[in-house]
């Protein structure tokens, strides 16, 4: 190739600051900058140490600040309780920026440097699946809040589990008999076009079909969309129902233009919270959800038959019946998966009351304890519902609840049983040495 | 003593220093350096690009991502082996850095930023695109059986250590070998005037498409070693932060200079590190530093002690 093809490469030094600038500016905009800590202080008797991976910066923040009030909040009901074994518990905070890197590198410094005796916390998948594989070489227990499927997929180790809150492929299977029994049996679904729309999309065909029903129409949105009404039209007429999942930041714009595209006649809605989680139901533009299904790991608004469990629950954490902050309404919770944080401690204190733990030489005896667990009772511990643990798997299995949007309320309309959850293992992990 | 020979006293001591550092740190300080090697090989390969010949990527996270993912696949759907696996890694980098090259080198200064950012982006999606083999935005896990090189642990603190130390040696000995080559000072000429060499007779096009090629190459090596050592391929790794990472950490380190890559790394590992754990203003702690980097050490540290005190530091 010659010369001429070739611009110039000289760069003046005020270039190469303007993009540092620009870079400054990018990194600052994406939030990569892995970040906030706060250790609590040692305690005179020795405390048993979790640390914590926590979303405080990046995509999963509004997910971890109520992940983080959910555990201060279990972990205060826990030490007023006598703590575990008599020994109080400590929560090492490290954000992980919601980026695998850190997050590996954050589980490194619980294990190494701050001798944490487990890890615990985090929700997104990439997150999990990035830190995942140091927490099975660092030989550290790493109980996961993630709802992936990744850890019943046999994608993981033995370190890893999952026992406070189920993961997606059970979600959307116990979703199936509802949807082809009350709402129809031709679906469209409206994905994210990645990995965790993928899992919906393939997870959903396959149940609906069992149920006879079919998916008519699979329209998958690319990431960063902004705007959707150019998608709406491959909406076949024949849809009976449309089935929407996690849009993203841009979900108040999907509402509005499904509203403004289909007017007052509209196929029956049914769609994954995810993507309303932290945001106020009665906010303007979702009045189009008025009437439509969705499903909730458990039910932001208190229910009629609330239970004993569901109440001090939402007290111990500070949300109203309504599922915000109380002492700012306008904070509404991720109600739906944030319930994980409080159970996976409480199976912790379970499992280490079982197996005696005294200190890391025991987390081995401690995983075996948590994989002999097997029914859940509902109880202040469990207060989303009974669940049934799979040690195999590494997997608990609970009841799937859907609410319909009723006068701006989200009123449950069906329980899923856990039984409709359920799915053949996919992995023995007990089988794998530690 | 000659510069030539305090220059080669430099290198064989840093690495000796990295030696020793492995038996006195404790575990979290000497795992962090692991990974710090890893990164620093990134942010050389990227140096060569920006420091030594004066082109300025946006884009460089295609090319540890095309390591990472080179490796990765072949390894996890391939089932080749580790060595080999690791090449098709380093491959992959380097042919789209020709590729990516012929295109990309017909512009110069801010407009190759933004087309090198754009490839960028168009690698991201094609990794989210691919999704049924990559896994998409979750990723996949290198399972750590699959993670031995002839009955040694890649897993291990130790091999993990050894392996990332290794790979640095040969980058860094190597590239700290290439910049003194007439190949390399040609680059430098193309960095501080290019007009003027091509005035000389070079050809100014096939060595900043050869330099591309090596950075390139260098950063998939880093890309696969992260992927063994860590046992995480991920689309995050495509991203524009992981672009704009190697040019801050070769900027605070010493654009051109062997070392600067490695200091730069370090420093901010260790800033952020150390800034969140006081703190939880710790972006405006790294943020000031930053700044502060900027203004008053505008060459970068090891730039700054090049100028001031260590004239012959290469």
């Amino acid at each position: 190739m010659s010369d001429g093809n070739f611009k110039s490469s000289k760069l003046s030094r005020r270039s190469t600051l303007l993009g540092l600038g620009a870079s400054a500016g990018a990194l600052a905009t994406a939030g990569v900058l892995p970040g906030t800590a706060r250790f609590a202080q040692a305690q005179s008797s020795a405390p048993i140490k979790i640390g914590f991976q926590k979303h405080a910066t990046g995509i999963g923040a509004a997910y971890g600040r109520w992940y983080g009030a959910t555990t201060d909040a279990a972990v205060k009901r826990i030490n007023d309780n006598g703590g575990i074994n008599g020994r109080p518990v400590e929560i090492v905070v490290e954000d992980d920026g919601t980026d695998p890197k850190r997050g590996a590198e954050v589980l490194e410094k619980f294990a190494t440097q701050h001798e944490c005796d487990i890890a615990f916390g985090t929700l997104f998948s990439h997150v999990v699946i990035g830190s995942a594989p140091r927490a099975g070489e660092l030989k550290l227990p790493y109980f996961v809040v993630s709802e992936g499927h990744h850890v019943a997929s046999g994608m993981l180790n033995r370190y890893t589990l999952q026992p406070g809150i189920t993961d997606v492929k059970s979600q959307v299977q116990s979703m199936a008999p509802f949807v082809a029994g009350n709402l129809g049996k031709k679906v469209t679904m409206i994905y994210p076009d990645f990995a965790f729309g993928h899992d919906h999309r393939d997870f959903f065909s396959a149940a609906i079909e069992a149920q006879g029903g079919e998916v008519v129409a699979k329209i998958a949105i690319p990431p960063t969309e902004t705007s959707f009404t150019r998608y709406f039209p491959n909406i076949p007429r024949e849809t009976e129902v449309i089935y929407h999942v996690m849009v993203g930041p841009a979900v108040l714009t999907f509402v509005k233009e499904l509203g403004e595209f289909f007017g007052p006649s509209r196929p029956e809605i049914f769609g994954f919270i995810d993507s309303l989680e932290a945001v106020n139901i009665n906010s303007p533009g979702l009045e189009f959800l008025e009437g439509t299904y969705f499903w909730e790991g458990m039910p932001r608004h208190a229910q009629a038959d609330q239970t004993s469990h569901d109440k001090a629950y939402r007290a111990a954490v500070g949300v109203d019946d309504r599922g915000a902050s109380l002492s700012d309404g306008k904070d509404v919770s991720t109600f739906a998966h944030m319930f994980g944080c409080w159970e996976t401690l409480n199976i912790i204190k379970a499992g280490m009351e079982a197996s005696d733990y005294q200190g890391p030489a025991d987390r081995a005896k401690l995983i075996e304890a948590v994989e002999a667990m097997t029914d859940l009772p509902e109880s202040d511990d469990h207060p989303q519902g009974p669940k049934q643990f799979n040690g195999k798997t590494h997997q608990v299995f609970g009841q799937q609840y859907i609410s319909k949007v009723t006068d701006g309320k989200l009123v449950r309309a069906h329980t899923a049983s856990i039984e409709d959850g359920m799915y053949e293992d996919e992995v023995d992990y007990t089988a794998q040495s530690f | 003593m000659t510069s030539s020979r305090k220059s080669t006293l430099l290198h064989l001591g840093v690495l000796a220093l990295l030696v020793v550092l492995f038996f006195v740190l404790p575990p979290y300080h000497a795992g962090n350096l692991s990974r710090i090697m890893v990164l620093a090989i990134y942010a050389m390969g990227y140096n060569l690009l920006f420091g030594y010949t004066g082109l300025l990527s946006l884009g460089h996270a295609m090319f540890f991502a095309a390591g990472m993912y080179g490796f990765g696949l072949t390894l996890n759907l391939g089932g080749w082996p580790v060595p080999l696996a690791f090449v098709a890694g380093v491959v992959c980098a380097g042919a789209l850095a020709l590729v990516i090259g012929l295109l990309a080198l017909r512009t110069a200064g801010v407009a190759f930023m933004i087309v090198t950012l754009m490839f960028a982006q168009t690698g991201y999606l094609v990794v989210l695109y691919f999704g049924t083999y990559t896994r998409g935005d979750e990723g996949f896990v290198i399972q750590q059986a699959q993670r031995m090189l002839g009955g040694f642990d890649l897993t291990s603190e130790t091999g993990r250590y050894v392996t990332a130390l290794i790979l640095f040696a040969i980058c860094f000995l190597g590239l700290a070998r290439l910049v003194q080559t007439p190949f390399g000072r040609t680059l430098v000429a193309i960095r501080e005037n290019e007009e003027r060499t091509r005035m000389l007779g070079y050809d100014a096009g096939s060595h900043k498409l050869r330099a591309l090629i090596i950075s390139g190459a260098v950063s998939g090596v880093a890309g696969a070693a992260y992927a063994l050592l860590f046992g995480y391929v991920g689309a995050t790794f495509a991203t524009v932060q992981y672009s704009i990472f190697p040019l801050l950490w070769v900027l605070l380190g010493g654009a051109g200079t062997t070392i600067g890559p490695l200091i730069g790394v370090f420093f901010m590992f260790y800033l952020i590190d150390t800034s969140s754990t006081y703190t939880n203003a710790y972006m405006l702690i790294a943020g000031v530093v930053l700044v502060l980097l900027t203004v008053f050490a505008p060459q970068g540290l090891a730039g700054e002690l090049r100028k001031r005190v260590f004239k012959w530091l290469p």
